[in-house]
């Protein structure tokens, strides 16, 4: 076989819900999962004679979210009517943005495995309407429900810089990151409040001749794993065909697929793009919305520190591994809540440790965040600082986390009526060792054996130690004292 | 009582001499003798206007608060949503369709306490000037019953004219308030893009749709504006106070103009039926003899008007009236194959003829490919008849020519020729591409007796002037006083 090498290209289309409280155009509340056809008015519906008006909110979270993405705000932005059939759609128009989006031209780091950081580029963010849903599940008739008609969509089209299925993951979940950072979506990928479909197609090199395979586009993945390996299932089948018939690219030729997430495998949905009757024209019924500095700056003043250049700080300033400041940093308020820590004075892996391993544990429990937990990040830094200085041990640190919680007294307070205090005393932790020995010649015969046993042997007299201190003696001390006396 | 105005009606209301009531029934009465001939009204409401006329009564009696409006019967044309009775938009495809809301327009004169007695006839969505393309009903003139009342608003103007009501809403996107009041002898008047919210109306082309008052005359007409003008945050081309806040169009109406500068454009008055041209020369050797001044000017771009305007008239319908499908209300087709068929057979079964030929233009129009070519275009036509106007009115405080090159025209004298049809709109087409608002006044008649009607423009929402300007040539002429003999 001759030589061969290939590269996937893939372009992303995202659309994420915005979680503003009325629709797009008119005054229903959003509501995910309420009775059908209860979120409604005649303008959602489409009813003769409404006119749309627009959400300020929903076009301030766009652009904030554009801001994020880099992107240039227009100036001036207008909507458009893009006309297709379909029974979801009511006035079988939806109000969309076609050749003045309301940004263009930016670009979002994604992180790499190896630690580096890729710039996928933004084309275009444009906001629009949702349209309901049809519902085939009632036998011999369809159903419509147009709760979801008119809810705000914001549409970011990627550059197809992504070159492999990972990457697209990574963009995904970035972006996820970012919108919920941003607090302009709940981006709850169940509830449908991100859809993603990925544009794939391959640059392949045989003979030093590069060809490129046609693009399929895959509609509407509402999950991470599912754009992953729809666009790995793509790339091996676009592989397969290009060696089994050589065929490449033509204009025209984008194939359109649905994801079986049963079978794992995508499915053909349309041959051939269909030439875009869309017949767009400017909505006569809305004003073009300018956007002037004053508008621009309040807006920009609502930008936050972004996940990854805040994980990145986290792992750069504060020492910590990469994995923890993805930890740290999955939602807005407890990487804010860790860093407001830190800078109160705590110890940041030893924050790391306590709000990893004992924070999320609680705040999962009590169903919020860590920073939703009624401790202040002063208190929990004051904790840290406890357990630097070897007043309590890590061990107990846990559970004065748990009291924190529960009644609100800071850690001193808790450390000295519970009478917590480390034992830092070397008289008295080296009684209870004598204590300890005397009652366990089995194992301490074990621990200086010197064999196999020995390690488990120290441990365990170890335990017994720090059991009779009721957790309170410091284990380094207990240990230096152990293997003293165990010679 | 029903020579009255609709102002001289509502003080005698006001002061007790006669009840809204007594109006109504007189109203109701002549409906039932004069309606089988003249078919102005798609559906009336008795019970419920006797019912609102009621309340005004007692509440004139007990001296509490009424509004600008009370007791006067009025119509509304049948493209405005109101939530008693049908909004049918004279369509198959909405003829059972009732709306769950009133348009802006009716919440104006409801809370004004007009009592609102019927809907009245229009060609289908509005798509017309003779009112024939109705899908529900003829209306015909009452001045000769053999001819056209116009249109759209030809339901509203006949209604009018036949005294069937006090007056009456219509709607004019290139014409259609104003030609039906000049085939009919009535005053009616388009106020100026974003005057009155559009809130409710039942769009046909929406960057051209303006709702105006149909009245016995300018007088009325203002009285009418002052209850409809004004911003609607449900309506985002409705323009702000702060921009152009709507005045009391009564307070200085009979304030005649001094100095007024009148433009004319020659070649247009030219192009009009001889019988038409004289009656706008003497209108206009009227206004001189008040002391105005004519100012001869031309506007070059006015000739591309239909063309532009069939072009973005129709593109805006294509989109407007996509929403008619079968699927969530209006005309379903009783057996379709699939959900295509759904739309397809619907549609087909739902719409006239003009409809869909506007539709079919109109996508077409918008068509990849076509887009540059046709709608593009017409935008840049739409401009530069903006500019004429600009330039016109730099010049002048108005200009004045004929509403129709012709006064009313025999019922099936056009319908089989579209094309001339469309000419009938050929002087008012250029004020809804550009916006400002015009006025139809009655100017004279012709041989046969049928009325002439003079066309006022004046700048964007400077409608207080464009009715003081009207009210001027009313106030020394008596044509507006003419009644047909019905």
């Amino acid at each position: 076989m001759s030589e061969l090498e290939y590269k996937i290209v893939v372009g992303l289309e995202i659309h994420v819900h915005l979680a503003t409280r009325t629709k797009m155009f008119c005054g229903c509340e959003l509501a995910y999962g309420e009775q059908a056809n209860t979120r409604v008015c005649p303008v959602c519906i489409g009813m003769p004679g409404v006119l749309p008006v627009m959400n300020k909110k929903a076009f301030e979270y766009s652009v904030l979210t554009a801001l994020a993405l880099n992107c240039n705000i227009s100036s001036f932005t207008k909507w458009d009517r893009k006309s297709y059939y379909y029974p979801d759609l009511p006035k079988n128009y939806q109000i969309s943005q076609y050749d003045l989006p309301f940004s263009e031209h930016g670009h979002i780091e994604i992180p790499l495995e190896d630690g580096r950081t890729k710039r996928i580029g933004i084309i275009r963010a444009h906001l629009e309407e949702d349209a309901g849903k049809n519902i085939h599940t009632l036998g011999n008739f369809s159903a419509i429900d147009l709760n979801r008609a008119g809810t705000p969509l914001l549409e970011i089209v990627t550059e197809p810089d992504m070159n492999s299925a990972a990457e697209v993951r990574t963009l995904a979940t970035q972006l996820q990151r970012i919108v919920r950072y941003l607090g302009v979506s709940e981006a709850d990928m169940q509830k449908g409040h991100m859809r993603f479909e990925p544009n794939i197609n391959l640059h392949i090199t045989k003979d030093g001749t590069l060809y490129k395979t046609s693009i399929s586009e895959v509609k509407n993945l509402n999950s991470f794993r599912a754009i992953e390996r729809s666009v790995a299932y793509e790339a091996d089948r676009q592989l397969d065909e290009f060696l089994e018939t050589g065929a490449t690219m033509k204009m025209g030729n984008k194939r359109t697929y649905g994801w079986d997430d049963e079978n794992q495998c995508t499915v053909l949905q349309r041959e051939k793009e269909e030439a875009h009757g869309y017949r767009y024209f400017p909505e006569p019924d809305l004003v073009p919305v300018e956007m002037n500095e004053k508008w621009l700056a309040e807006i920009k003043s609502r930008l936050c520190e972004l996940p990854l250049q805040m994980q990145t700080r986290f792992a750069g300033e504060y020492k910590l591994s990469d994995y923890d400041a993805g930890v740290l940093t999955a939602d807005r308020s407890t990487a804010e809540f860790f860093d407001r820590a830190v800078k109160a004075g705590g110890d940041a892996k030893r924050l790391c440790n306590i709000i990893t391993q004992t924070g999320l544990k609680i705040a999962n429990v009590k169903g919020c965040t860590v920073a939703e937990l009624p401790i202040t990040a002063e208190a929990l830094a004051k904790l840290a600082q406890m357990v630097e200085a070897g007043e309590i041990s890590p061990s107990a640190s846990a559970a004065i986390f748990e009291d924190m919680v529960n009644t609100q007294k800071t850690p001193d307070t808790i450390v000295r009526e519970k009478n917590l205090i480390q034992k830092n005393d070397a008289g008295e932790i080296e009684a209870m060792v004598d204590e300890v020995i005397a009652a366990n010649p089995k194992a301490v015969a074990d621990a200086t054996s010197g064999g196999k046993k020995s390690k488990k042997a120290i441990g365990f007299l170890m335990g017994q130690v720090m059991q009779k201190s009721r957790g309170q003696a410091s284990p380094k001390v207990v240990s230096a004292i152990l293997s003293k006396k165990l010679g | 009582m029903l020579d009255l105005t609709a102002r001289e009606l509502s003080a005698k209301i006001l002061h007790g001499e006669i009840t809204s009531v007594e109006a109504t029934e007189g109203v109701f009465e002549r409906i039932e003798r004069i309606e089988p001939t003249v078919g102005a009204y798609i559906s009336t409401f008795k019970d419920y206007a006797l019912s609102r006329a009621a309340d005004v009564d007692r509440r004139v009696a007990a001296g509490e608060q009424v509004g600008a409006l009370a007791g006067v019967p009025v119509a509304v044309k049948d493209n405005m949503c109101m939530s008693t009775g049908a909004t049918t938009c004279a369509s198959k495809i909405l003829e059972n369709f009732r709306s769950p809301y009133d348009a802006h327009v009716v919440e104006r004169l409801e809370a004004a306490d007009a009592v609102i007695v019927g809907k009245t006839n229009m060609d289908e969505f509005a798509m017309g000037s003779s009112t024939e393309n109705s899908g529900l009903k003829q209306t015909v003139n009452p001045w000769d019953a053999t001819r056209v009342p116009g249109g759209s608003s030809g339901g509203s103007a006949a209604a009018v004219a036949a005294r069937l009501c006090f007056g009456a809403l219509g709607s004019d996107t290139g014409g259609s308030v104003r030609q039906p009041a000049g085939f009919c002898g009535v005053v009616g008047l388009k106020p100026t893009y974003g005057r009155v919210s559009r809130f409710g109306l039942v769009a046909y082309g929406s960057s051209l749709d303006q709702i105006g008052p149909l009245t016995f005359d300018v007088a009325d007409a203002a009285l009418m504006l002052n209850v409809i003008a004004g911003h609607d945050e449900r309506d985002s081309t409705s323009v702000s106070n702060e921009i152009a806040a709507p005045c009391d169009y009564l307070e200085k109406l009979d304030e005649p103009l001094s100095g007024l500068k009148i433009a004319i454009v020659p070649e247009f008055n030219a192009g009009a039926d001889s019988e038409v041209q004289n009656a706008v020369a003497a209108a206009l050797e009227v206004y001189k003899g008040l002391g105005a001044e004519l100012i001869e000017i031309r506007m070059p771009h006015f000739e591309y008007a239909i063309a532009a305007y069939y072009v973005i008239a129709t593109a805006e319908a294509s989109s407007n009236l996509a929403r008619y499908d079968g699927v969530h209300y209006g005309h379903r087709t009783a057996a379709p194959a699939d959900y295509v068929e759904v739309y397809s057979k619907s549609r087909a079964e739902g719409f006239g003829d003009e409809v869909k030929r506007r539709i079919m233009l109109g996508t077409y129009a918008l068509s990849s490919g076509y887009y540059d070519a046709y709608y593009l275009r017409a935008l840049k036509v739409r401009n530069l008849i903006r500019q004429d106007f600009t330039k016109a009115f730099e010049k002048a405080d108005c200009i004045m020519m004929p509403v129709s090159p012709t006064t009313a025209f025999k019922v099936g004298e056009k319908t089989a020729d579209p094309l001339q049809m469309y000419l009938a709109d050929i002087y008012t087409i250029a004020t809804n591409l550009s916006g400002v608002p015009g006025i139809s006044v009655p100017c004279g008649q012709d041989s046969s007796g049928l009325p002439i009607g003079l066309q006022i423009m004046t700048p964007a929402f400077t409608e207080e002037k464009l009715l003081r300007i009207g009210r001027m040539f009313e106030k020394h002429t008596d044509h507006h006083t003419k009644k047909p003999d019905i």
